[in-house]
Formats: structure tokens, sequence, C-alpha cells
């Protein structure tokens, strides 16, 4: 088989093995994956910009909170129906997307982290500060009734899953076809090397720009996506946690591969869960996981896959 | 389909069949699996983050509460099993949570939750999963009518009664002109508003209000904002820099303060006999229940502080630097007996029977004091799902919080904002 038919049928494999763990897992699993489909959407937005682009931003919890805060807000307080709001929590990242771009794309390295870091905090006391509509830090529920697109009723168990599949499958898509691109490939060189790549005569600022406002347009629908499925809009979602984890589940499935993401996400999230089920000290056991993985797994375990076994993992 | 018999030889075979497996003793040690198995209460405990304070107590006192209805029988003939899940204090964690008690462990009710925003996180995920969620969080949440049928909260009161309920002893012995200082989020806002409300109904007024963020860990700079011509300081804090912000308080003041009240809440879990906290002799405190044991203690709270394990100091007895947080962990006592009463009205058998609990919870309206409820009576309205109860003014004297005043539950009523019998399951 070809590079690209072995791209594609791992890819859709994936997301086929997806589709048929919607129908055979038992209740609590589908439900664990629907939350982790969401998650990893939101993986592969940072994925993008950190894995392909080499940015590493400590502030993403402020795009996944302007989806969020997008379609929560236009259904609590403007008796907007779904999908529209949906609509406008994706608008609302990839425009605080393309301001934060403007602005932190001045810098680079460690003063491009603290900038995006800087910014978060900003979104999250902004979203204090607004108590009255946003109830700050409690947050608000979104109605069970409202919480439906063309008659389909997102909280049912298996309607949720299939919803989160399709937000998934469209973002794992989406990134395979843009980072195999010419687009992609120009990424990758600027994280690989800023200065020769515009010596090439590539404009590194514009390439750089989209990335963030891709990467927080991803984010953001993962973040409208999970007020939306799971009926709760919260502060919480914008602290500085949420900017973290996103690092870690790429970080843990491997960087610059796209299926790496969803991999770390998925470890991560069962990892806590199993470990809370054997001490209350089960970030410890977390903690010592992604520390011996950094140890022995530098690359994350998509990035080591690639390296030892499968050449051709994009 | 299943198939019929419907041949003679057919119906001999089913008979012996059916009458052997009848006589099996495998078939009525099933039936006593069944009738007996334990009634298992999922625990959303704060065991880490934010709440973990909150979380250590609220669990000693729900496994004091089990082993006591144990001890009685249990609930319908069936003991009570705590299954304990920590929430992080997260409210996205909260859902999973309760997810996991409804899907993997089975259990007949979601239980425990202090923190509001956990409330709210989790409240939708009982509401798909329809399985009963008692909070004891004292959050206007339920009661404002943003979450669900499957939300309750019978066991505390709500902190829009608890402040209303001040305003008139605070304007008639403390002072008309208040200023308040309280944390910058959604509970300090709750207080912000409602305390300010009822102190205007009774003639007084709010000079300032000082909101903090919740990120703060110094509160010197804030001070200065207080006017020169307050009369009552009203102070409310969470979170784990409580401790410097009373200290702080006390430093800013020195000898010349005006009078201070506070909610017990900017020092749950704290020993009032840390160093600095000497100023705060002559101040006054909201209290749930009284964390001292006082002068007329009932033999409720006798009894409450002996299964729990509290001394008259409210510290444990194995230990008395670890200060419990006596004004709110009597709601998770109380709301395992509301259950247990629930189930036992309902006949509740199992899951099937969620909604019947529910509408037995709602039939209840007024709870005695006693063993059951040792902080006091209370009156549940079923419409709005939330508990009014008495609250209680302590004032320190020499290091200890003696109570001066008992409001009545009347005190602590307001209008009905939601009719949550009137949705359906």
């Amino acid at each position: 088989m070809s590079e690209t038919g072995k791209i594609w049928a791992l890819h859709l494999a994936l997301i086929a093995a997806l589709i048929v763990a919607g129908l055979v897992l038992p209740a609590y699993h589908q439900g664990n994956l629907a939350r982790i489909l969401v998650l990893a959407t939101y993986a592969v937005g940072y994925n993008l910009l950190f894995g392909y682009t080499g940015l590493l931003s400590l502030g993403h919890a402020m795009f996944f909170g302007a989806g969020m805060y997008g379609l929560g807000l236009a259904m609590q307080h403007g008796d907007v129906s779904a999908l529209p709001a949906f609509v406008i929590g994706l608008i609302c990242a990839a425009v605080l997307a393309a301001v934060v771009a403007l602005l932190a794309l001045r810098t680079i390295g460690v003063a491009f982290m603290i900038v995006t870091l800087m910014f978060a905090q900003s979104a999250f006391l902004t979203v204090l500060y607004f108590g009255e509509w946003t109830r700050g830090d409690e947050g608000f529920v979104l109605q069970q009734a409202t919480r439906q697109i063309a008659g389909v009723d997102l909280s049912e168990p298996t309607n949720r899953y299939y919803a989160a599949l399709i937000l998934f499958s469209a973002a794992l898509l989406i990134t395979l076809k843009l980072v195999r691109a010419r687009f992609g490939r120009v990424l990758v060189a600027i994280r690989e090397n800023e200065e020769r790549t515009r010596m090439l005569g590539y404009d590194c600022f514009r390439h750089k720009f989209l990335a963030v406002v891709l990467s927080g347009t991803l984010s953001g629908a993962a973040g409208a996506a999970y007020g939306l499925l799971f009926g709760y809009v919260g502060a919480s979602f914008t602290g500085v946690q949420y900017s973290i984890f996103p690092l870690l589940w790429v970080l843990l499935g491997g960087a610059g591969t796209v299926i790496g993401p969803f991999v770390g996400a998925l470890f991560m999230f069962y990892l806590i869960d199993y470990a809370s089920g054997w001490t209350s000290a089960y970030m410890l056991i977390a903690g010592a996981v992604l520390v011996a993985l950094t140890l022995f797994a530098p690359l994350g375990l998509m990035g080591e896959l690639r390296k030892r076994w499968l050449r051709w993992l994009p | 389909m299943s198939k019929l018999i419907t041949s003679r030889r057919g119906l001999l075979k089913g008979a012996a069949a059916g009458g052997l497996l009848a006589a099996s003793p495998l078939v009525s040690r099933y039936a006593q699996a069944q009738s007996s198995a334990p009634i298992r209460i999922g625990f959303q405990q704060h065991s880490t983050g934010i709440g973990a304070a909150y979380g250590r107590w609220y669990g000693r006192t729900t496994e004091a509460a089990a082993k006591a209805i144990n001890d009685a029988g249990g609930i319908n003939g069936r003991p009570l099993e705590i299954v304990a899940e920590d929430d992080g204090t997260d409210p996205k964690r909260g859902a999973e949570v309760v997810e996991k008690f409804a899907n993997q462990h089975e259990c007949d009710v979601a239980f425990g939750t202090l923190f509001s925003h956990v409330v709210f996180g989790s409240a939708p995920a009982a509401g798909e999963l329809k399985i009963p969620y008692f909070v004891v969080s004292e959050g206007h949440h339920v009661a404002s009518g943003a979450l669900n049928r499957y939300t309750l909260q019978p066991g505390i009161t709500d902190v829009k009664s608890q402040v209303q309920a001040m305003a008139p002893y605070v304007s008639q012995n403390l002072g008309k002109k208040v200023t308040m200082i309280f944390p910058d989020f959604a509970f300090g806002h709750d207080h912000r508003d409602f305390f300010t409300q009822a102190i205007e109904a009774q003639g007084g007024e709010v000079l300032e209000h000082i909101a903090i963020p919740p990120t703060e860990t110094s509160f010197t700079k804030y001070f200065p904002k207080i006017p020169r011509d307050t009369e009552v300081l009203y102070h409310v804090m969470v979170g784990p820099a409580v401790l410097t912000f009373v200290k702080e308080l006390g430093e800013f003041f020195g000898p010349s303060a005006p009078a201070i009240f506070g909610f017990i809440d900017s020092l749950e879990a704290v020993d009032m006999s840390s160093p600095g906290l000497e100023f705060l002799d002559g101040t006054y405190f909201w209290e749930g229940m009284p964390r001292y044991a006082q002068a007329d203690q009932t033999e409720y709270d006798k009894a409450f502080r002996a299964a729990v394990g509290v001394d008259e100091n409210g510290a444990s007895v194995s230990d008395a630097k670890d200060v419990s947080t006596y004004a709110h962990m009597f709601g998770c006592w109380e709301t395992l007996y509301i259950i247990k009463r629930g189930m036992e009205a309902s006949g509740y058998a199992g899951p099937q029977d969620r909604a019947k609990l529910i509408e037995a919870v709602e039939a209840m309206s007024a709870m005695d004091e006693g063993f059951e409820h040792p902080q006091g009576p209370k009156i549940f309205n079923g419409k709005t799902h939330q508990t009014f109860g008495k609250q209680y003014i302590s004032r320190v004297e020499n290091g200890r919080m003696v109570r001066v005043h008992s409001t009545s539950i009347e005190d602590t009523f307001y209008p009905d904002e939601v009719d949550y019998t009137a949705q359906s399951f």
C-alpha cells in the first residue's frame, strides 16, 4: 500500500473503530469517550500550533472558553438556538484568536508563552468580572430542552457520542489534510527553522497568524461543543489548568502527530479515572507516569511509534 | 420474542423446570441477595482541590451517619453503603463522577456536593441520567430554578435565606451603616446582592462594596477603602487565604475597629486560637450550627458530636488542632436521614423507584429537631427543593464563639422562584 493509502487507512480506521465503539461500549465508557472526543478536538487544535508550528501557547483555555461562552451566553441570554449559537461560539474564538495572534506573534519563544498566558488570565478575569451575565466561577447550566439541533436531543447519550465523534472526525481529517498540504509543510518548516523558511521566500508571519486562528477556532469549536453536549458553562474552563491540559495531552500522545492528541487525551483521562479508584493521591500517580513517559518516550506515544516503526505517520 | 409453551409435553416440561428452579437454593439465595443488597449512596467528595478541608469533614460526617443508620437497621431493611469519589472540587470532574455513580457503581442516588460550581457542573449529568442528586452546598442554585427536578437541597439552608435572616440583628444591634468585603465571584456576589437588599429593608445601608479578586493572597491594600463612618464591617471569604485575610484585617484596625460581623466561612476549619486572631474577641459570626458546645447544648448536638468524633470546641477528638467545618457538615448527616425517610415513605426498592423517591421528598415539609436533625427544626419546600431553618449568630468571647441570637425559620423565608414539581421526570 502506498504511504498515502496507509495514512488514510489508519485515520479512517480510527474513526470506524470509534463508530463501532459507540455501539458496543457500556454506558459509562461511552459517556467517557464522548468527553474524550471533545477534549481530543481541543488537543488537535492545540497540536496544530504547538506540534506543527512550534509555537508553545500557555493560554489556549481562552479560545476554548471563547467558544464555550460564545455559545453559552447566546443561548442563555439571547435565546439563540443551538446551531447558530455554535456558530457564534466559533466566530468568537476565531476573532479572539486573530486579535491575540496580531499581538502575541510580535514575540517569540518564552515571551510568546508569557504573553499567551497573560491574555488567558485576562480572559479568565473578564469572565469573573462580568459575573452578572456569566455567573462567574459558578457558571450556568444550559437547560436540556434547549440542547437540540434539528430535533436531535444532544443530551441523549448516544446522540451526544455521535455528535462528539462528528466534531472530532472533522477536526482530525481537516488537520490531516492541512498538515499534508503545502500550508502544513511550511508550518513544519517554520517549526524547524524560521529564518531559513523566511529566506526561502515564505511569509512566516502570515502562516503563523493563520495557524493561531485555525488552532484557536478548533479549540473554540471544542469549547462550544463541550457546553452544548454536557450542558454546563463555567469559568474553570478558562483557568490556567485548561491551558496546561492540551499541552500535556499533546506531549503524551506525540506532538506533531495527527493522531497523538486523541491518544494523549484518552490515556490521561483513563489514567486519572482508574488511579482515583486506587488512591486519593491519584495526581501523584499521574505525575509519576508523566515523568516516566518524558524520560522513556520523550516524543510521546505516537511520536515514539513513528520514530521506531511507522516512519510514514503524519 | 420469548417462545410460548403450547404442547402438553412442553407444558409439563416447563412446569417441572419451574418447580425445580423455585425449589433451588440458588434462587432463594438470589432473591435474598436482591432484598438485602446495600443501598448505594454515591458520595461526591471534595477530597482534593479548594474544598479539601470541607471534603474531609463531610466524609467523616457521612460515614458516621451511614454507621448510625446501619446500626439502627438500615433503610427498608437494607444496609447503606457509601461509595465515595473525589471530584477534585472541579465541575468537569464532578459531572464525570456523577456519571460514574449512575453508570458504573450503580448507585441509587448521588449526594454530598458542597461547592456551587461543582453543583452547577454536575446537575445536568444528574438530570440526564435521572439519578437523584442531593447537594449539601448552601448555594442558592437549587431554589433559584437554575437546575432540574433531580437536584435537591433538603439538608442545609441556602445563602439567600441565611444572609436575609442576619439583617434584622445586624441593624438593630450592631449598626446601620455597613461596609461589605466579599470574594469577587458568584458566592460573594450572592452575599453582596442579598444582604444589601435585606439591610435596606431594615432601614440600613451599605456604604461600600469591596470585592476581593479570587486570586488575591494579600488584602492590606483593600482595607483603606473602608469608609470612616462604617458602623459594621461585614466580611465573608473562602479558600486557602482566609486566615491571612482575617489576620490582616486585625492588623489594619488595631484596637479601634467598627463592629465586625462575618460569616464563619471566613474561618471554617480554622482554629480560633491561631496567633493573630485575638482581635476577633467581641466580634460576631453567622454559624449554621454553633461550633462550640453551648451552655444549653441539646442532647442531639451532643450525640451528633460523639458520632462524628468532634469535641466541645468543634475539633477532632483525636487532634485538637484539626478543626471541623461544623457550620456546614451537619447537612450531610441530615440529608442522609432525609434520603432514608424518603426511601421508606416511597417503598424504594431500586433505581426504577427514583422518581417515587423524589416525589416522597417533595412531599416533605416539617422536619423536627432531633437526632436526625441536630442543627435544628426545618421546613422543606417541595416546590423549590430547598430547606429552610434556623440560623445562629455567635459572639467571640475569650476565644470561643457563644451563641447570642437564633433566628426563627420564618425569618429565612422568601417567595418561591421555581416550581420543580411542574417539571416532568
